[in-house]
């Protein structure tokens, strides 16, 4: 208690703006908690046996499952640093946010934040569907925290911002999803406050807001302000953030400067998959399997349009006949393409020892999404699976289709879009031929009426 | 400079000075539900009147009519509109407040701010409603001809009281409901059960002497009792007893619900 009071004395003098010390979060796991939530089985319990009910919980206690989501974490935050936080799904960046952002309370530890807080954990948070863009400004930045002077005082510029002036009174509900996406940002972006807290929004929205977004959100950071950022996006970190703080199993990994942490961190995320390639039957050790770009580089982002590269490197043990290897590309809105060879019957007359083997999927007509490769090797027969179908890499492909000649008013719907493009064009009534394609951005900027006097 | 701790346990002192800074909230949530509940209806807030009518008639019809139940000399539909005001303001209250945290869920994952401000706000969307029946009620009066008694003065401390009731079970409901959906079923058979433990369609005069303190364990009866005598005048008695029960009744759910409420509050982001 003496220490808060201290440090409230003189709150100015400090130039930290976030102190996080030994921040810990548990959860309780388990199917214990499930029996535990219903309440007939509270009162059925408690009714059917009292002291039975007592001495059991106070042995779940004991039973219960903890979970670390966070566990030791210390960090200091400067005033007007810029930090990103990086690592893998469950690393505990969002439950660091979230206690943070004050949605949740950590289980021990404490934090010390210098300086007005707004959080986005979401875009739009509070719209209501049934309401106007207007009146969404409205509640959403009540919910955000502001006072309905300052929204006032600020209508104009978010709805300048946010592009939608014409749809100011319509339901929400019949927005694009881009537009949606715009003027829910353009609330948030006009928060003003001394500490920002970010978590992922940016994955949303078509390219050419995002960059909006980020330009604001880098503007935000040069004046002055301290931003903490979380995001898979590793161009938009790097671009943003002058320090990483990279996050895993719950714990600080490593805290350093932007580039020296995110070598490793592709480094590692190449190599650190746990996939079970390893089939000591047929005495075959999958190492690694790693994605490269037309340079020949490690990458784990692609633009639409490059070549994908599979490589997998294995170790034979024993000399393995005429295997099969199948590989496939699939993202969460569907399966893309597949090297099959059970089909194309190109395979390697043996392995042995330790070499690599690699596949090379040309000129990706791909959308901007996330995506996975699966692997799997099978017997010379062709029925036996010596390791079975499987996720072995991710990968992204980004990249502002707009340079590729798109230029629909739904665009932000690509990221939901079945992912394969095949180069097609329309052929319109009035004679236009509209060819459309991934292949090379260049290509597509030329003129689809020059085109179509050419024919 | 604003300073934030954040710490295991520690938030007391920050939540009512939160409750301050985001006092606007009230307002733009309460206005939201407002908004939002006649859009896309033909009738709007005509809702709001025919409700309480049709009810009316029904009440009149089958206490007054067919169970030909006493009305003190008063007009039977009038009878049964003063106690359906604060009943229906109680129950709406009572079964929107409930709902309210698990209907926000999306907020309470994703944005900070007291919690308490969405339920106290959609008790004061059922009072918005409360107020509007009210204006039929005096439509009523004076279609009958009834003029309120001096006692009318009394009446904002009645509208206090059914508000603490409304805000006290709704404040307990919710938290319950966060980690209990039971009382997703639970609600509407209280809704339904209590309109006619209530004495909403007929006088809490016709419960016999002996059970009269135990009925006024329910504090709409003292409530509803309480509504008459301000409207209706001496005309329908008071048991005072009643009365007094209705007020502790509402100091201790009020009391207790906050103090649930606040003791559950931390773990809602987490079990929602």
């Amino acid at each position: 208690m003496s220490d808060t009071k201290g440090t409230s004395r003189n709150p100015t003098m400090t130039n930290t703006a976030i102190t996080i010390e030994n921040l810990g979060k548990r959860y309780i796991l388990g199917h214990q908690r499930a029996k535990d939530d219903g309440l007939r089985h509270a009162i059925e319990d408690a009714m059917r046996a009292p002291l039975a009910w007592l001495r059991s919980r106070r042995q779940k206690k004991l039973q219960e499952v903890d979970f670390w989501a966070l566990k030791d974490v210390s960090l200091q935050i400067k005033r007007g640093e810029v930090v990103g936080i990086i690592g893998r799904n469950g690393a505990g960046k969002s439950t660091l946010l979230k206690i943070l952002s004050r949605i949740t309370v950590p289980t021990e530890g404490r934090i010390r934040i210098d300086g007005r807080v707004a959080s986005l954990l979401e875009v739009g948070t509070g719209f209501h569907q049934e309401l106007t863009g207007r009146e969404n400004i409205f509640l959403n930045g009540a919910i955000l925290g502001m006072t309905r002077a300052e929204i006032i005082r600020k209508f104009d510029e978010i709805v300048e911002f946010s592009e939608i002036e014409e749809f100011l009174d319509t339901p929400v509900k019949r927005y694009s999803s881009g537009m949606y996406v715009r003027l829910a940002f353009a609330v948030a972006a006009h928060l003003e406050p001394e500490i920002l807290i970010v978590d992922e929004v940016l994955a949303v929205g078509d390219a050419a807001f995002q960059k909006k977004c980020l330009g604001k959100m880098g503007s935000f950071a040069h004046s002055g302000k301290t931003v903490l950022f979380v995001s898979h996006n590793m161009e938009a970190i790097r671009s943003l953030c002058q320090r990483v703080v990279w996050l895993k199993d719950g714990r600080l990994h490593k805290d350093g400067t932007v580039d020296e942490i995110l070598e490793t961190y592709f480094n590692s995320v190449s190599t650190e998959l746990s996939f079970s390639c390893v089939n000591p039957d047929y005495g075959l050790v999958v190492q690694k399997v790693v994605l490269k770009n037309d340079r020949g580089e490690e990458s784990s982002q692609f633009r639409p349009g490059e070549d994908l590269i599979v490589e997998i490197n294995y170790e034979a043990q024993k000399r393995l006949e005429q295997p099969y290897v199948i590989l496939g590309v699939q993202s969460v809105n569907g399966s893309c393409f597949t090297a099959n060879m059970l089909l194309d019957g190109h395979r390697p007359e043996a392995l042995t020892g330790t070499g690599k083997l690699a596949c090379r999927f040309k000129s990706l007509p791909l959308f901007p999404q996330s995506y996975s490769v699966k692997m799997s090797i099978r017997t010379k027969n062709g029925n036996d699976m010596i390791i079975k179908y499987q996720e072995v890499a991710y990968f992204n492909v980004v990249g502002d289709l707009a340079e590729y000649g798109y230029h629909g008013e739904f665009l932000t719907r690509a990221s939901q879009s079945t992912p394969v493009v095949v180069p097609y064009e329309w052929c319109l009534p009035d004679g236009t031929i509209a060819p459309v394609s991934l292949a090379d951005p260049r290509d597509s900027t030329v003129d689809t009426r020059e085109v179509a006097s050419l024919t | 400079m604003t300073q934030l701790l954040i710490e295991a346990g520690l938030t007391e002192r920050q939540y009512w000075r939160d409750l301050w800074r985001y006092r606007e909230l009230f307002y733009f949530l309460a206005w939201r539900d407002l908004l939002v509940r006649y859009k896309q209806t033909f009738v709007g807030v005509g809702w709001s009147i025919i409700r309480p009518l049709l009810t009316m008639a029904v009440l009149t019809v089958v206490f007054g009519k067919l169970g030909k139940m006493p009305s003190g000399g008063v007009p039977y539909p009038l009878l049964v509109l003063c106690g359906m005001l604060p009943w229906q303001f109680f129950s709406t209250a009572m079964a929107e407040s409930g709902n309210s945290l698990v209907q926000n869920s999306n907020l309470i994952s994703k944005v900070y701010f007291p919690r308490l401000v969405i339920t106290v706000s959609t008790v004061i969307t059922s009072f918005v409603d409360f107020l509007i029946s009210g204006i039929f009620l005096i439509v009523v009066m004076i279609w009958y001809r009834q003029a309120p008694p001096v006692a009318v003065l009394f009446l904002p401390f009645f509208v206090l009281l059914v508000f603490g009731a409304s805000f006290g079970v709704g404040v307990w409901i919710a938290a319950l409901m966060v980690k209990y959906r039971d009382f997703r079923f639970i609600v509407p058979f209280m809704v339904q059960f209590g309109l006619y433990i209530s004495p909403v369609g007929f006088q809490s005069s016709v419960v016999p002497v002996k059970f009269r303190l135990l009925y006024s364990l329910n504090p709409m009866v003292g409530i509803i009792d309480g509504f008459r005598w301000c409207l209706l005048g001496a005309k329908s008695n008071v048991y005072w007893p009643g009365l007094e029960i209705a007020l502790i009744d509402v100091i201790v759910l009020v009391a207790s619900g906050i103090w649930y409420f606040r003791k559950t509050e931390q773990t809602f982001a987490d079990v929602i």
